[in-house]
């Protein structure tokens, strides 16, 4: 805590410094002060930031949304099909290697830059890994659990809904997790292309020559990826995890 | 109550890239009677394991016939029971849960809950209903499974290796209890171990295998009346002819493992004269 006290008294200094002896812009030199405060008015005074806020964050739980159910989908049919996963996995595999962000030329193209082209963006940059994510889990399923559940009287799809699926939830967490953080990012480059949100503010700003806001804005990014990562996925992997016996 | 009937049955696993193959156990032929408990006793790789489940249909034997009760054996069935060395419970659901797994598909969920309890009781976890796997001990853990089976009402129960991994004390304990259990209920048991004296104190007979090809050695008749003394003369006396019997097919696996550096003899430690062991410092 102390650390980050020194470290913005550092900056704020050097700031005032700047001010008066003009190093850099004084333009394009934020003030940690001054962005604080772009914050309190973007949130309670202009409410600009408030707004943006809340588009971004319904297009990242779209389009996060999309990606858990088709990645989810695909992985638990590319681990049961042997036939699938020799064609779709192979092609999983190369798409998974292209960064979601160079869909967006494409996507402009056919659907402008509005919720939609983002939305699609930031599901294809969570799907791929959510895919390969639950094929692990479900390919790597204790087999004594399937043998003692056939013993009990379990086969098919029966097996797969009670014995497999429930053991793959660990898998299933991480992979989440991952496409949370790659449709977080993937969001952010798409809307500094695209129209609206936290992305396209934060451009606005440059526009004006509002480092502060700029500031502002990216406080409100790392404000976001800890809570997720640390409040709600750390908590909820901690307590799956020692259910399931793996830690 | 159900026969158990082993007829010429081989198994070969064969390797389709390399095109090799490698048979486990060939021309094991044995009948365990209804309500006897035989143990299948053996050196690693000798296959017991696998023979224990070919008779519970999880695996298929590339040739000869199991039947149960009569009746070919081609799959799991709920006439056979298994209990396994890792104890084999979903990690997600409670105990209770877990011993309803296989209840819930036969009959109502009151029915299944009361029966679940019941046999929770029967192995003293009654106080653990609402824990969860990953809180309970190895024996703990055994007994639920235990109790999983026993649940679903087999007329066989097949165990494969249960206490393997289990400390003495918690082991013994065991014993009693799967010795009281099985006089109860009567159940036909084949029980799979590699620990001879587990097998002397628990079963009415057993097979003992051999291994490189798996086969039958010799089958023991248990004769003592229970509950069983390991200090006891016949009980000393049968541990030690399994032991002579057991000691050269070890002795046969230990050298098909390691090579000829293996030699179960004393004073043979091998060294190479070239090795630095420091005596030039």
């Amino acid at each position: 805590m102390l650390f980050f006290i020194i470290l913005i008294a550092i900056w704020e200094i050097i700031y005032r410094f700047n001010l008066s002896y003009e190093f850099f812009s004084v333009t394009a030199f934020p003030s940690p002060i001054n962005s604080v405060r772009e914050l309190y008015l973007g949130f309670f005074e202009t409410g600009i930031l408030l707004e943006a806020l809340g588009t971004s964050f319904q297009r990242l739980v779209v389009g996060f949304i999309i990606a858990m159910i088709v990645g989810s989908l695909l992985g638990l049919l590319l681990a049961r099909s042997k036939l699938a996963d020799e064609t779709l996995g192979s092609l999983v595999i190369a798409l998974q290697s292209i960064p979601s962000i160079v869909w967006l030329p494409i996507m402009l193209m056919l659907f402008g830059g509005g919720n939609v082209s983002i939305i699609i963006i930031v599901a294809l940059g969570g799907t791929w890994v959510m895919t390969s994510n639950m094929r692990l889990g479900i390919k790597s399923v204790q087999p004594i659990l399937i043998r003692a559940a056939r013993t009990m009287g379990y086969k098919g799809a029966e097996l797969v809904w009670r014995v497999m699926i429930p053991a793959s939830v660990p898998s299933f967490l991480s992979g989440t997790r991952l496409a949370w953080a790659f449709g977080w990012r993937a969001l952010m480059a798409a809307e500094l292309i695209g129209t609206g949100g936290l992305g396209r503010t934060l451009m606005d700003a440059r526009d004006f020559y509002n480092m502060d806001l700029v500031i502002a804005i990216m406080i409100i990014i790392a404000a976001i990826g800890i809570i997720m990562e640390f409040v709600i996925f750390d908590r909820l992997e901690k307590k799956v995890f020692s259910r399931w016996g793996l830690s | 109550m159900a026969d158990v009937l082993i007829d010429q049955v081989e198994k070969t696993f064969y390797d389709k890239t390399k095109d090799t193959s490698f048979t486990v156990f060939k021309d094991i032929q044995a009948e365990i009677k209804s309500g006897e408990f035989v143990s299948l006793l053996g050196p690693s790789g000798c296959g017991k394991s696998t023979l224990l489940n070919i008779i519970a249909g999880l695996e298929e034997p590339t040739s000869g016939v199991v039947e149960v009760g009569g009746r070919r054996v081609t799959g799991p069935g709920p006439d056979r029971g298994v209990v396994f060395q890792e104890s084999a419970l979903m990690p997600w659901q409670t105990v209770l849960d877990n011993v309803m797994f296989g209840l819930k598909k036969k009959m109502n969920k009151e029915e299944a809950k009361e029966r679940a309890e019941y046999f929770l009781k029967l192995v003293h976890l009654s106080k653990f209903i609402h824990s969860y796997p990953h809180e309970l001990s190895g024996g703990m853990k055994q007994r639920v499974s235990i109790a999983r089976t026993l649940a679903l009402d087999p007329d066989i129960l097949l165990m494969d290796e249960p206490f393997g991994a289990l400390d003495e004390q918690t082991r013994s304990m065991l014993h009693k209890e799967v010795t009281y259990i099985w006089e109860e209920t009567q159940k036909t048991v084949v029980f799979v171990t590699h620990n001879i004296r587990e097998s002397i104190l628990l079963s009415d007979r057993i097979v003992l295998m051999g291994t490189r090809p798996g086969r039958i050695v010799e089958v023991f008749d248990v004769p003592m009346e229970r509950p069983r003394k390991t200090s006891s003369k016949e009980f000393g006396e049968l541990e030690e002819r399994i032991q002579q019997k057991l000691a050269k097919e070890i002795e046969k696996v230990m050298r098909e493992e390691l090579g000829d550096d293996y030699n179960s003899k004393k004073g043979a430690l091998l060294y190479h004269t070239d090795r630095d062991m420091g005596n030039h410092i």
